[in-house]
């Protein structure tokens, strides 16, 4: 398998304070990794690098091996992005905000993939509705639709199924995992529900204080640390990072 | 450059106004307010100077390519002001689109929203103050592109500013034409300023231009050399804008102040 994304000793200094010290990790293809860790591990600060809204201090990304310091334009052809943060414009109709997501993308026979989005999120009788009444978890569902426009070769989710109800959140993940099953394109998934996590990810990487301190198969990650569960050990890794860094 | 994106940021545009009254008056309202304003106020200058001296072209003609001008400055960072209200600068950054796209996109956006006010006012100018375009002869068109240019540096500068400093800093952009007014020229001749008024003057294009509509209606021709000069500061001002944004887009990458925008500073 051949990286989708390749991070190389990525650091960011905000002043005196480092977000993210010095990390390597990769996204293999048809790889799903999850990147876990309390509030202010430093997760979105490495999403945002990846996603090209912000400068590492130091390192190299690649995305699908394109550097994206030096061809930011053509790495982020290769990816997409849903995260809760960041909803789709509430005054535009979902119909209209693929419309307009589709051609920054350059996507091609965009009426025919706005279609088959509209039908496989379920969003078919929505088309016409505005993003900003729609519930959050509508909201979600058009954020992973305009995530999914351009077949992107690294999918980045933030969060995706918080909003979701777990009958919704569960035909997501099965979407999520079909789409990293084709095997041309890789997931980097952050989520705080570790059942979620477990059920999904082919690969863990635990963050704490900007760095990475394990990394690992879900299923097996907890008994080899001590830990029945991989909520255990995710609450070891937000309240005693400095254990499992002796480790 | 990919013109898909660029048309991207001009559809989005089309829809929200297509879909909002809003939007929709705005793009002529305060243009025709002017013209209705000064168009009697030339009436009555006519009237009341009894001098052979018309005030319309000589008036009306400059307010008008004057208002066209902050039109399309406001119709630029209007554009730029969408993404900050929907706070949608994390979906547009996070895409392949390059700078050089979206202020292009801004741009057209501005100069194609601003040709309603423009036919509005020329409709009212025209059938109703008697205003006649043609007395300026084809050299005016020059002259225009001279405004145009210098409008969408103004434009840009608006969005660097409003980039920098947050959404509220959008008190700062939709006045900076009324803070150049007084210097270049629209109701009166360079020559009724203080000298040092002069000076300033001549630092902004419109100046010149504004000069030279005056000398046409006076019968003295354009000159060839101050549209030179106008049209040679125009393009300084658009580089020196998309300096200023793109010096300022780097800031906030290394900052990351695009995915903090709402807290208007990160440093």
């Amino acid at each position: 398998m051949s990286d989708i994304l390749s991070l190389n000793n990525v650091q960011k200094i905000y002043g005196s304070n480092t977000a993210v010290e010095s990390i390597s990790f990769s996204v293999k293809k048809g790889e799903i990794v999850g990147l876990l860790g309390p509030n202010g591990a430093g997760k979105t600060t490495t999403i945002n690098m990846v996603l090209g809204v912000l400068k590492p201090t130091s390192g190299v990304i690649y995305i699908n091996g394109i550097d994206i310091a030096k061809q930011r334009s053509a790495a982020l052809e290769q990816t997409n992005f849903a995260a809760v943060y960041a909803p789709l414009p509430g005054n535009l109709t979902v119909t209209q905000n693929l419309k307009v997501f589709g051609k920054i993308y350059c996507v091609k026979n965009l009426k025919i993939r706005i279609e088959e989005l509209l039908a496989e999120y379920d969003l078919v009788k929505f088309r016409d509705t505005r993003c900003g009444v729609l519930s959050s978890g509508e909201q979600t569902r058009v954020s992973l639709a305009k995530a999914a426009l351009n077949n992107p070769k690294l999918l980045l989710l933030d969060e995706p199924t918080a909003s979701l109800d777990p009958s919704t959140a569960k035909d997501i993940r099965e979407k999520i995992r079909g789409f990293a099953a084709h095997g041309e394109s890789g997931v980097l998934w952050t989520s705080h529900n570790m059942y979620e996590v477990q059920e999904v990810c082919d690969r863990v990487l635990f963050m704490s204080k900007g760095k990475i301190l394990l990394e690992g198969n879900p299923k097996t990650l907890p008994a080899e640390h001590g830990k029945t569960t991989l909520e255990e050990l995710f609450i070891t890794v937000a309240r005693e990072p400095l254990k499992l860094e002796e480790k | 450059m990919k013109t898909s994106r660029i048309t991207a940021l001009m559809l989005r545009q089309f829809y929200l106004i297509r879909g909002s009254v809003t939007r929709v008056i705005p793009l002529f309202i305060w243009q025709a307010i002017d013209i209705v304003i000064w168009g009697f106020m030339t009436k009555f200058l006519n009237e009341f100077t009894h001098t052979n001296m018309n005030f319309v072209p000589m008036v009306l003609g400059t307010v008008l390519v004057w208002e066209f001008m902050v039109r399309v400055m406001h119709g630029t960072s209007m554009a730029f002001m969408e993404d900050s209200w929907s706070r949608n600068f994390l979906n547009l950054f996070a895409s392949p689109m390059r700078v050089s796209e979206y202020l292009s996109g801004l741009v057209l956006t501005g100069i194609t929203t601003s040709m309603f006010g423009l036919v509005v006012m020329l409709i009212l100018a025209m059938g109703v103050f008697g205003l006649s375009m043609l007395i300026y002869g084809v050299m005016i068109i020059p002259f225009i592109l001279v405004i145009v240019l210098f409008s969408i540096s103004l434009g840009i500068f608006g969005c660097a500013i409003m980039l920098r400093y947050g959404p509220s800093s959008e008190w700062f952009v939709w006045p900076i034409p009324a803070v150049i007014a007084p210097f270049v020229g629209v109701f009166y001749p360079l020559s009724t300023l203080p000298s040092w008024m002069q000076a300033v003057a001549h630092i902004f294009p419109p100046s010149y231009v504004f000069e030279n509509m005056r000398s046409i209606i006076a019968g003295n021709g354009i000159s060839i050399q101050s549209l030179i000069i106008a049209a040679a500061l125009a393009l300084i001002y658009i580089m020196l804008a998309c300096w200023c944004f793109v010096k300022i887009y780097n800031h906030a990458l290394k900052t990351g102040l695009i995915a903090r925008y709402s807290a208007e500073s990160v440093s």
